[in-house]
């Protein structure tokens, strides 16, 4: 079973089934480790913003440094009326890059490598998104899906292709960080393989390629959560600055 | 021939794993949608709470920290530029009274001098003054003693001479007569004996 590269991506209940209704709500490993990740931020956070000291400790210059480097993120991308939503993006950006780098330690669950979680973060953006876009522009919102400087010959295939980019957001979204998650751990779990089962006299070559594979994917864990934050502050862009 | 065996047995194990694999494969967990509501449930519960922790109660912490320290720092700022400028003021003020006090006590020691010449010069003038006067004196009691000695030499002459007839010729000789003689021998010689 341990051989198998996708069982590390199983979910499986720990403790009694939970059932509201028709629906199981159970507490599985994918739960633990969600539960994991935001107990950690909010303790990392709580203790990075107790005391204020001039001289920042370590712990206070994390939490500084996130919140400048996101605070930064989302002014440039999205502009000063990206404001409010602010505590989003960053509740955002930390929960994916905790989900991502909890599952870098060996024997965890990655949350977000599954298609359904990262569909339910897209979506909401997408639902929310757009929501915020109606209510800033009313109707005129859907100018978005017409650009400027377009010959009238080509304005209704434009638009079509605007409107099916548009709606293919939360799928895109979603689907590159499940993917990157999956493809890199499985990578990861096969490459684990090859070392066992070349043994003492071949092990040594997917063993190096493995230790390579771990920092890239570190690297690729807080490269998604930061391209997913960011094109969720892209899309705020479009809905609160509507210029196309 | 080493190195031809190493390569071989890893292309063979390729094989032995790729069986492993296929026994147990079963496609992805990810689209077997036994779990999808508990994954649905608890990501909005734990995101909802986290972001409700965070968007409440800490990143405002936060915000307000970075705030109070930048304002902090600038308010340092703008102390220390206060306390330059203040300094400089003084600098410029002790140089000021420096300058004064320099300027006045070359005043006080021209006042001084002037006062102490003055001064000088006044004493002197009295002590001319007092000098001249007793000079002048001394000139006249010598001018009286000059005009008064021709007199007394006469006189002494006349005794001198009526004594000196009684003892030769033993006989009283008017002292009228001697004296009319001796005038006239003094106002014929008297150039000779006094220098007048």
């Amino acid at each position: 079973m341990a051989a198998n590269p996708m069982s590390q991506f199983d979910v499986y209940r720990i403790g009694p089934e939970i059932k509201v209704g028709a629906f199981d709500i159970s507490f599985t490993n994918a739960s633990l480790f969600m539960i994991l990740s935001t107990v950690s931020i909010l303790l990392i956070f709580n203790l990075g913003s107790k005391k204020n000291s001039i001289l920042p400790n370590k712990i206070q210059l994390l939490a500084e440094l996130s919140y400048t480097f996101v605070s930064k993120m989302i002014s440039d991308t999205a502009g000063s009326k990206a404001k409010p939503y602010f505590a989003f993006i960053f509740s955002l950006f930390m929960f994916v890059l905790f989900c991502n780098m909890f599952g870098m330690i060996p024997y965890t669950f990655t949350v977000t490598s599954h298609i359904i979680v990262t569909f339910v973060l897209a979506a909401f953006i997408f639902i929310g998104v757009t929501v915020i876009g109606f209510i800033k522009h009313g109707l005129g919102y859907l100018k978005l899906f017409v650009p400027s400087g377009v010959p009238a010959v080509l304005l209704p295939l434009i638009v079509v292709i605007e409107i099916i980019s548009y709606l293919s957001r939360p799928i895109s979204l979603s689907v590159r960080l499940f993917a990157n998650m999956m493809a890199g751990h499985t990578m990861m779990k096969v490459f684990g393989g090859f070392v066992i089962s070349l043994g003492i006299v071949g092990g040594w070559l997917p063993l190096s390629f493995s230790v390579a594979l771990t920092g890239l994917e570190i690297l690729v864990a807080f490269l998604q959560a930061y391209v997913f934050a960011i094109l969720t502050c892209i899309y705020l862009n479009d809905a609160l600055n509507l210029h196309h | 021939m080493v190195k031809k065996i190493y390569f071989q047995s890893i292309f063979f194990s390729f094989f032995f794993i790729k069986e492993a694999f296929a026994a147990e494969s079963g496609g992805m967990p990810q689209l077997n949608p036994e779990f999808w509501i508990s994954q649905i449930f608890w990501l909005v519960l734990t995101f909802g709470i986290m972001y409700l922790v965070l968007s409440k109660l800490i990143l405002p912490k936060i915000s307000n920290n970075l705030e109070s320290r930048k304002s902090q720092i600038l308010e340092n700022i703008e102390a220390a530029e206060k306390q330059r400028e203040d300094s400089d003021a003084k600098l410029k003020e002790y140089d000021e009274i420096i300058s004064k006090s320099k300027h006045e006590a070359n005043g006080i020691f021209n006042q001084a001098r002037e006062k102490a010449l003055k001064d000088i010069a006044t004493k002197r003038e009295v002590l001319d003054k007092q000098i001249d006067n007793e000079i002048a004196e001394a000139e006249k009691e010598i001018n009286a003693l000059r005009k008064n000695a021709p007199d007394k030499i006469n006189k002494i002459a006349i005794e001198t001479s009526s004594e000196l007839l009684q003892k030769l010729i033993g006989a009283n000789v008017n002292n009228s007569s001697i004296s009319a003689i001796v005038d006239d021998l003094s106002k014929r010689n008297g150039d000779k004996y006094y220098g007048n």
